[in-house]
């Protein structure tokens, strides 16, 4: 597969990523860093989640309370019956050096302050301008067959996923001009998966939405249901970002944001070094 | 209210957003979210609204429910006991004396009592209540549908909005701005499943719930519909109206169009 590096006037470059991916990457770096932000902040109006149509208020599938204790306030989150102490970060956390009841705290939520109406105009500004950055994603990668082309794993690719894994492991990472098995199947979850399901049940949460396709809401098994995964794929794409970052970091900084900047990514050649 | 989204506007918002993460801080989102960005936006609730009303036609119904849906635990929120010295002697009188006033904009100004509400076509839904904060709860509502006494009371050509003002301060002022109002366009004014509710879960509306009458708008969220309604103005304008926003929440920063 590195063979393929000799195209173009430097023999060792290639033109990885095509302006229509580079433009709405970056366009999706600052929604979903909005709309994770916002997103907390209108969790935090009520922090805790249900399952089916309707909040049942004594059994959440997750909650984050505080209490007083005689040693001071205490935050708690509670996942499925099991309580955990998550005092200064989860449940209660200090702003201004005053203690507050709040399910996430101040430093990630937009605003910081507690304001409802004001996280959700952040929220649905961005929403809008990811779903349509997404469409225009998705409409371009179907009709140039980017998704097939780039993000498909080959049967040979799947084929060898145990070496991949171990060079991984290993923090060994090849440069070529396709992506590995490995980013082939995590960049096909988020963009064929969970973006689009984050936005289908953020979508379900609105009366109005319910109103126009009423069985939507159903599929995911209710309203408060679909809040509840709407939250689990905000952490996936949290978890995602994180090794996301991680590995661009490790495997040739600036490479790779040389790529995702100008499209120009520099490739193994035989025999040539790994630097 | 008709101004589409400008896409140089959304731009605009867009590059300033990326500047402001650019800087970081938590200080300059902050300001941002008070100061005039905060208006580009605010720009996303017309957009919302426009595709809303473009898909959602004038009949398209929230889902109804079962008997076996209704929740033990329906949660009052906001008022839950007013102190109106007025609606506390209503109120003693199990609201025998109450009339609900309609008029502004209308031929014919109405005074009804809830016994001329209980006289008229009713309807019964049992529906979910969803809350700005994020939790649902379903139950039961009967009531008369708004329709029925707009059309007795005629509107005007001009009138435009309905507005609902209501017994309760949810915030306490010396000058009264603390006082629920609410309002709705014609559309949603006249929903088959928009209703003055009287009844909640077969029982007479409890004083939590709204007692006598709230308003059941059943495609928007719960902070659209008014609890303790005492009388209900045909408008032309929001304007000359609390903060001129249309609403209690409204002139806190909420959206007037709350269908999400």
């Amino acid at each position: 597969m590195a063979a393929t590096a000799l195209e173009g006037r430097s023999p060792a470059f290639i033109y990885r990523h095509t302006v229509l991916v580079r433009i709405t990457h970056w366009i999706n770096v600052v929604c979903i860093t909005f709309l994770l932000m916002s997103g907390l902040q209108i969790f935090n109006a009520h922090p805790a989640l249900y399952v089916g149509q309707k909040s049942d208020f004594d059994h959440p599938v997750l909650a984050m309370t505080a209490r007083n204790t005689p040693d001071g306030p205490v935050g708690e989150t509670t996942i499925l019956g099991h309580s955990f102490d998550t005092s200064g970060i989860l449940g209660m956390s200090y702003y201004d050096g005053v203690p507050r009841a709040r399910g996430f705290p101040s430093w990630i939520t937009v605003p910081s302050y507690q304001d409802l109406a004001t996280g959700r105009r952040w929220h649905f500004f961005f929403a809008w301008l990811f779903f349509i950055n997404g469409a225009v994603y998705l409409a371009a990668s179907l009709a140039t067959r980017h998704i097939w082309r780039d993000l498909v794993p080959s049967w040979s690719q799947i084929r060898a996923i145990g070496p991949t894994i171990w060079h991984h492991l290993k923090l060994k990472f090849p440069h070529e001009r396709e992506y590995n098995v490995l980013q082939k199947l995590t960049y096909l979850t988020m963009v064929a998966g969970v973006l689009p399901l984050v936005v289908l049940t953020g979508l379900t949460m609105s009366p109005g939405v319910n109103a126009i396709v009423p069985w939507l809401v159903e599929v995911f098994g209710g309203r408060q249901t679909a809040r509840t995964i709407h939250f689990i794929c905000a952490t996936l794409i949290v978890l995602f970002i994180l090794v996301h970052v991680l590995l661009v970091l490790v495997s040739g900084v600036w490479n790779n944001l040389r790529s995702m900047v100008t499209g120009r990514y520099r490739v193994d050649v035989a025999g040539g070094d790994h630097g | 209210m008709a101004e589409m989204l400008s896409r140089r506007r959304f731009l605009l918002g867009t590059t300033s957003a990326a500047a402001a993460l650019a800087l970081s801080g938590c200080d300059i989102l902050d300001d941002a979210s008070q100061g005039n960005f905060r208006n580009v936006l605010a720009s996303a609730e017309e957009l919302t609204r426009a595709t809303q009303r473009f898909f959602l036609s004038p009949t398209s119904m929230a889902k109804e429910f079962t008997e076996a849906d209704i929740g033990k635990n329906f949660r009052a929120n906001g008022s839950t006991s007013p102190d109106d010295p007025e609606y506390l002697r209503l109120a003693a009188n199990g609201f025998a004396d109450w009339k609900l006033k309609v008029g502004g904009l209308v031929e014919t100004p109405l005074e009804l009592s809830l016994a001329d509400l209980r006289a008229m076509p009713s309807r019964t839904q049992i529906t979910r209540h969803d809350c700005v904060e994020g939790w649902s709860c379903i139950g039961k509502w009967t009531g008369v549908q708004l329709a029925l006494v707009l059309d007795e009371a005629k509107l005007k050509p001009e009138a435009k909005y309905i507005l609902f003002t209501c017994a309760d301060e949810l915030e306490k002022t010396l000058d009264g701005s603390g006082r629920y109002y609410e309002s709705h366009g014609l559309e949603d004014a006249f929903h088959p499943q928009t209703i003055l509710a009287y009844e909640m879960n077969g029982a007479p509306l409890p004083i939590p719930h709204g007692a006598p009458v709230r308003l059941r708008v059943e495609r928007q969220l719960g902070y659209k519909q008014p609890k303790y309604i005492m009388r209900i103005d045909a408008v032309d304008s929001l304007e000359k109206f609390g903060s001129g926003n249309g609403g209690f929440w409204e002139d806190r920063g909420y959206e007037w169009y709350a269908g999400i």
